[in-house]
């Protein structure tokens, strides 16, 4: 079995966050305390456009929301999951379907098999991280709250 | 390749001890992390405000709950021992109440080593009184010991690196191996050890807390604690409600749920320091990243200055044994070796032959070492338990701690050990001619 280290490369984390700018997020709940929701709402906080992807939401956060990932009518760079493991190989062949470039899977979204479809594709595949997270350590603000982002650097911060 | 883009390499342990955590920041260009010492932050728009409010955005409100110096210290800290994370306190004992107060509720029992400072000793039962817990002190010495006062109320085990004045050195491993069977933290003081002497979480223990005042900051000047968090405990495990269900603070917010291995230390700062308080002052922390960039150099003369100590004291006829854990002799030596390669720490005990008295002649003599209550600094420090921080207890007593009358504790500092000895010689002299005369 692959260990999600295999899909946790800061340099392929790094340039899905620089080169994504619509992600469609799988499991993007309505509900404000969901961890899906706290991602989604930090992410067009951040200038990403973000496209919900959930049968049982008609919109969050203000977006319009699709029954799948087929039904998005516009370019995805990125596809974000928030759904069991068991979920993600189909959600893995729509994501190659409709063009993405990249796939993540969030914390304990765990599937070498989902990843593995993605990855030969050629999507960059990121699994067990969080979006917020990874963008907050390399791009954001996490270090405010005394997390260990493990950058270490002496170039002056760009804003 | 992009301006900031973070390399794969793994910086060695002093490169992130100089570096981790401060990046120059983006306004002046600032190389030293600047001192911002300001209460609150302007907030951009009230959009932002409500998102920081909510948790929704990493950023600053107000210093009682995080501040951009503290913070850096925080994130250098963490990186130093492994952790996720850390939150910084006020001082060291403000540190462990807030981690214990975290993730304990009323009913819930501590077992804890009989061999933790005094200090430490004390708030555990203040706490056990006040918020109603179960409280066990064992020998720490033997794994099976903490297994035994196991119970199903059982919520954390607590110890040190290196215990004092006995000089336990705590087998991590084993006791690790204890709580992650019982479902429950390990929770390891690292004081005395500090991250370059030992890394508690790399042998599986699952919160670090620190004194910062002793070697971190490593000259005496400023009061100050921290916790670490592994970021590895499953805190959903079904024994830890208090951190793992909804709080009524944040409108339900279920911080486990939501913030994963971060939720524990996420509760730590938005709950516990902002109702609790007990927040580090900004220039404190710069003077803490001052010491930690020079940690692992002063570390390595603290150790060698007190082993070179402790070995000519074991040499003398007039001292009755020197507590020393890197001692071939000591009980802990393989311990030592194991958890404590680079050198088992720089404060250790050692028993002068005669009284209370003879103790008190020893201090008095001194040049060199400071005769004062703390220990970790660049200058060597000694006090007599018996007739200080000990002096209401009388000899049985003394005895139950492992403190005898002729007790005396050395911090060994980074002078000429030379001229250490030469203060610790003149002292035995004043000791024999009290008791010759």
């Amino acid at each position: 079995m692959v260990e999600p280290a295999a899909y946790q490369d800061p340099a392929v984390v790094q340039r899905v966050l620089r080169r994504t700018k619509t992600v469609a997020i799988v499991g993007l709940s309505s509900n404000p305390l969901r961890a899906s929701h706290f991602v989604g709402f930090y992410a067009m906080r951040h200038g990403y456009r973000v496209i919900p992807v959930n049968p049982r939401e008609e919109a969050v956060l203000g977006q319009r929301s699709y029954p799948a990932l087929t039904d998005i009518p516009e370019p995805v760079d990125l596809v974000d999951v928030f759904r069991a493991p068991a979920a993600v190989p189909a959600i893995a062949k729509d994501a190659v379907a409709i063009g993405a470039g990249a796939l993540w899977l969030q914390f304990e979204v765990i599937s070498p098999q989902g990843a593995a479809l993605a990855a030969e594709a050629g999507l960059d595949v990121v699994m067990d991280r969080c979006f917020k997270i990874e963008h907050a350590r390399y791009l954001g603000r996490m270090h405010v709250l005394g997390f260990n982002t493990g950058v270490v650097s002496a170039r002056r911060k760009v804003r | 390749m992009p301006e900031d883009l973070h390399t794969e390499r793994e910086f060695g342990f002093h490169t992130r001890a100089v570096h981790a955590g401060a990046r120059p920041e983006p306004g002046t260009g600032a190389r030293a992390v600047p001192i911002y010492q300001t209460s609150s932050y302007v907030f951009e728009d009230p959009e932002s405000a409500a998102a920081y409010f909510n948790l929704q955005e990493y950023g600053n409100t107000y210093s009682r709950i995080m501040n951009p110096t503290v913070a850096a210290l925080e994130e250098r800290l963490a990186n130093l021992e492994g952790g996720i994370g850390a939150v910084a306190f006020a001082s060291g004992l403000a540190a462990q109440s807030s981690a214990l107060f975290t993730m304990l509720a009323p009913g819930d029992h501590v077992v804890a080593s009989a061999a933790l400072y005094g200090g430490t000793v004390t708030q555990l039962k203040h706490l056990a009184r006040k918020l109603s817990l179960g409280l066990t002190f064992i020998d720490p010495d033997a794994p099976a010991n903490w297994r035994a006062a196991l119970r199903d109320e059982t919520r954390v085990l607590f110890a040190e690196t290196i215990g004092n004045p006995g000089g336990n050195v705590l087998d991590i491993e084993a006791v690790a191996a204890v709580a992650g069977e019982a479902g429950v933290p390990l929770m390891v003081d690292n004081t005395f050890a500090t991250p370059y002497l030992c890394r508690p979480i790399e042998w599986g223990a699952d919160i670090v807390v620190h004194s910062a005042t002793k070697f971190i900051g490593g000259h005496g000047t400023s009061i100050g604690g921290a916790v670490v968090d592994s970021g590895t405990f499953d805190w959903s495990n079904g024994k830890f409600a208090i951190v793992a269900d909804p709080s009524p603070a944040y409108h339900g917010l279920a911080f486990h749920e939501t913030f994963g291995s971060y939720g524990y230390l996420m509760k730590l700062r938005s709950e516990t320091l902002r109702d609790l308080g007990g927040a580090m002052a900004p220039l404190n922390a710069f003077l803490f990243m001052q010491g930690l960039e020079t940690l692992p150099l002063r570390m390595e003369r603290h150790v060698a200055n007190a082993r070179a100590v402790a070995e000519w004291l074991l040499g003398r006829d007039d001292v009755a044994g020197v507590r020393h854990s890197g001692l071939a002799g000591s009980p802990y030596a393989g311990l030592a070796a194991k958890y404590l390669p680079k050198g088992a720490g720089a404060v250790f005990c050692f028993d002068l032959d005669g009284g209370r008295e003879a103790g008190q002649a020893f201090i008095r003599a001194m040049r060199l070492f400071s005769h004062l209550a703390n220990v970790g600094d660049a200058k060597s420090l000694i006090i007599h338990p018996a007739s200080t921080t000990h002096r209401q207890l009388a000899d049985d007593e003394l005895a139950a701690a492992g403190i005898g009358p002729g007790t005396i504790r050395l911090s060994i500092g980074i002078e000429d050990p030379e001229d250490l000895i030469w203060d610790l010689e003149q002292g035995f002299a004043q000791v024999a001619a009290l008791q010759d005369g």
